[in-house]
């Protein structure tokens, strides 16, 4: 399979990546170079195979339901972007 | 001093034949005539690595010293700590100063080490060769024009030039592995789980594991002692009782069956890294092991299956970065999808771009069947070759990477020849067990280049890292690539 322009530009706009005309181009080369490499797979058989999605048969840990962290919104925001009364401010979404 | 061991250092501190203060300013010095060609750190800060060195002058004083107390220890720059930059290789952050320190960074923290500065990587541990670092490339200490390895490739070419005593790394495909092989170096990637991952910048969070890099496996095993162990803010972190990595350094290798998985050995391995890799085992023959042919016979997908399963976590876990709460935002933008968009596509590289892109598409709506799962299925079969081929064997040997290290720009353009630079490693993140490299020689010289270091590749079951170490220390007690030092820097 290869994937079209029309194609690498909706998975750019999925992944919220803007891109030029020439960057779709250069990326649907080499998606398509990469997905090649990737088709490998398909010539496997792998019916009757549990899908393994991790290296350790975990089960999620429990905890008592008490607070850990204190709060430090102070020392986290001051690495934000843009902050105004301990608000992360963003462009308007709502009119 | 360049060459001690960390315990020869230790010891040293100790009896006060030299101070952390004077170690850790005769390291920055050598960072500071140095670096400036190999690019292996990214960020120092002399004050606050001397402030430590201080504090752990105290420490040796009051008598209360732990193996590494005075010790100054590299950190990959994807682990944060508190008050350093914290950039994981991305413009993305390029002025985040982390507000907390990862785990291991408060085990080294917690024993005295001496945090040295934070070395260069590829953008969030995506790459091969260091060159997608946004801070630039990082130069090989045994040949400036060539590649140290990635994405661990700072902490590969600070350890080989001798510009920190002992380093961490991070391996979710070969991110240890591969740098140490190309440098001449140790590493050791840790059975999943075994590190904390918390505060490691995520990539692929069901493969990531950190680990450590250092001039022998002895010193690893110092390393390990201090950074294993549980911790309840890594999901996946196991709870096991503590373990000395160091007690089976001394055992003898007799008996000890060593598998060579014949897929290793076979086309795309170079003539040079071959041969000196059979010498290894030769050695280890002498050392009373014995060998056994063993097949792992999906390994060859498992390039494939990792393209798909590494992608997909990373599509997600980098979906954080957006422009609000840290890291890098667009300067000019429209509304709130344009600020997403245009600060992820200014503040990431394009490998890391690629990567997101291929893990969006196999996600996405009609393709995460033939994909997602798939590769999930074939990851079952790669882990039950190896179930299967220990079952005849305590360990398995083989090369870590294909080729010696290659030059500087040679596979900037083609993403596929540079994935295959991982052939070797990659099974090993998927079925989650631990492996290390360890200098074993070196290849064939060419158009005037010496031969650049070989690595040989230790896989061992779950949880057997004291056997690989015991392993890889008695092969650097026969030898002495290991003890090889870069010339001429």
């Amino acid at each position: 399979m290869s994937l079209s322009t029309d194609d690498v530009k909706k998975v750019a706009r999925l992944a919220r990546l803007a891109m030029t005309d020439a960057e779709v181009d250069a990326a649907q080369a080499q998606l398509n170079g990469i997905f090649g490499l990737i088709a490998d797979m398909q010539a496997v058989n792998t019916d009757g195979i549990e899908p393994m999605s991790h290296a350790q048969d975990l089960s999620q840990r429990l905890r008592d339901d008490v607070v850990t962290e204190p709060n430090q919104r102070e020392a986290f925001q001051a690495v934000a972007p843009q902050v105004e009364a301990g608000l992360y401010l963003v462009p308007q979404v709502i009119e | 001093m360049f060459e001690s061991s960390l315990k020869q250092l230790g010891d040293a501190l100790r009896a006060k034949q030299i101070s952390s203060v004077e170690l850790t300013q005769t390291y920055l010095d050598r960072i500071a005539a140095l670096n400036p060609q190999i690019n292996a750190y990214v960020t120092l800060n002399a004050e606050a690595s001397l402030a430590q060195a201080g504090a752990a002058d105290a420490r040796l004083a009051a008598g209360n010293a732990d193996a590494l107390t005075g010790i100054p220890i590299a950190q990959k720059d994807i682990f944060c700590a508190k008050g350093w930059r914290t950039t994981c290789g991305s413009k993305m952050l390029e002025n985040f100063i982390s507000p907390y320190d990862a785990h291991i960074i408060e085990k080294f923290n917690a024993a005295g080490a001496i945090n040295l500065g934070k070395t260069n990587m590829d953008e969030f541990a995506m790459g091969s060769s260091n060159e997608t670092s946004y801070f630039g490339a990082v130069k090989n200490p045994w040949n400036l024009n060539a590649v140290p390895g990635g994405s661990s490739g700072g902490t590969a070419a600070a350890v080989a030039a001798r510009l920190c005593a002992a380093a961490t790394g991070t391996d979710t495909g070969g991110s240890i592995r591969q740098p140490a092989a190309l440098c001449g170096i140790s590493g050791l990637k840790p059975t999943y789980g075994v590190c904390s991952r918390y505060g490691m910048i995520a990539f692929a969070s069901s493969l990531d594991q950190a680990g450590p890099m250092a001039r022998s496996a002895e010193d690893l095993a110092v390393l390990m002692n201090t950074m294993a162990g549980f911790d309840p803010r890594d999901s996946t972190s196991l709870q096991r009782d503590a373990e000395d990595y160091a007690r089976d350094l001394n055992k003898p290798l007799t008996g000890l069956r060593i598998g060579l998985p014949r897929e290793f050995f076979a086309e795309g391995l170079s003539s040079d890294v071959a041969q000196t890799v059979e010498a290894a085992i030769a050695e280890y023959k002498k050392l009373g092991a014995t060998v056994v042919d063993i097949s792992l016979p999906n390994s060859k997908l498992s390039v494939p299956a990792y393209y798909v399963l590494a992608p997909a976590e990373a599509s997600s876990n980098l979906s954080r970065f957006d422009g609000v709460r840290y890291g890098y935002r667009a300067p000019d933008y429209t509304d709130l999808t344009d600020m997403y968009e245009k600060s992820r596509a200014q503040g990431f590289g394009a490998e890391v771009k690629r990567r997101i892109m291929i893990g969006t598409y196999v996600l996405s709506h009609g393709y995460y069947d033939a994909y997602y799962i798939k590769a999930q299925k074939i990851r079952r079969l790669i882990a039950q070759d190896f179930v299967e081929a220990f079952k005849h064997c305590d360990i398995i040997m083989g090369p870590t990477s294909p080729t010696t290290a290659f030059n500087l720009g040679e596979k900037g353009d083609d993403p596929v020849q540079m994935y295959l630079s991982d052939i070797y490693t990659i099974a090993v993140n998927l079925a989650g067990l631990p492996g290390m490299s360890i200098p074993c020689g070196f290849g064939a010289a060419t158009n005037g280049n010496p031969g650049m270091p070989v690595g040989l590749q230790i896989i061992g079951n779950y949880f057997d890292e004291a056997r690989m170490l015991n392993a890889a220390h008695q092969y650097q007690l026969a030898t002495d690539w290991h003890s090889r030092a870069p010339q001429g820097l």
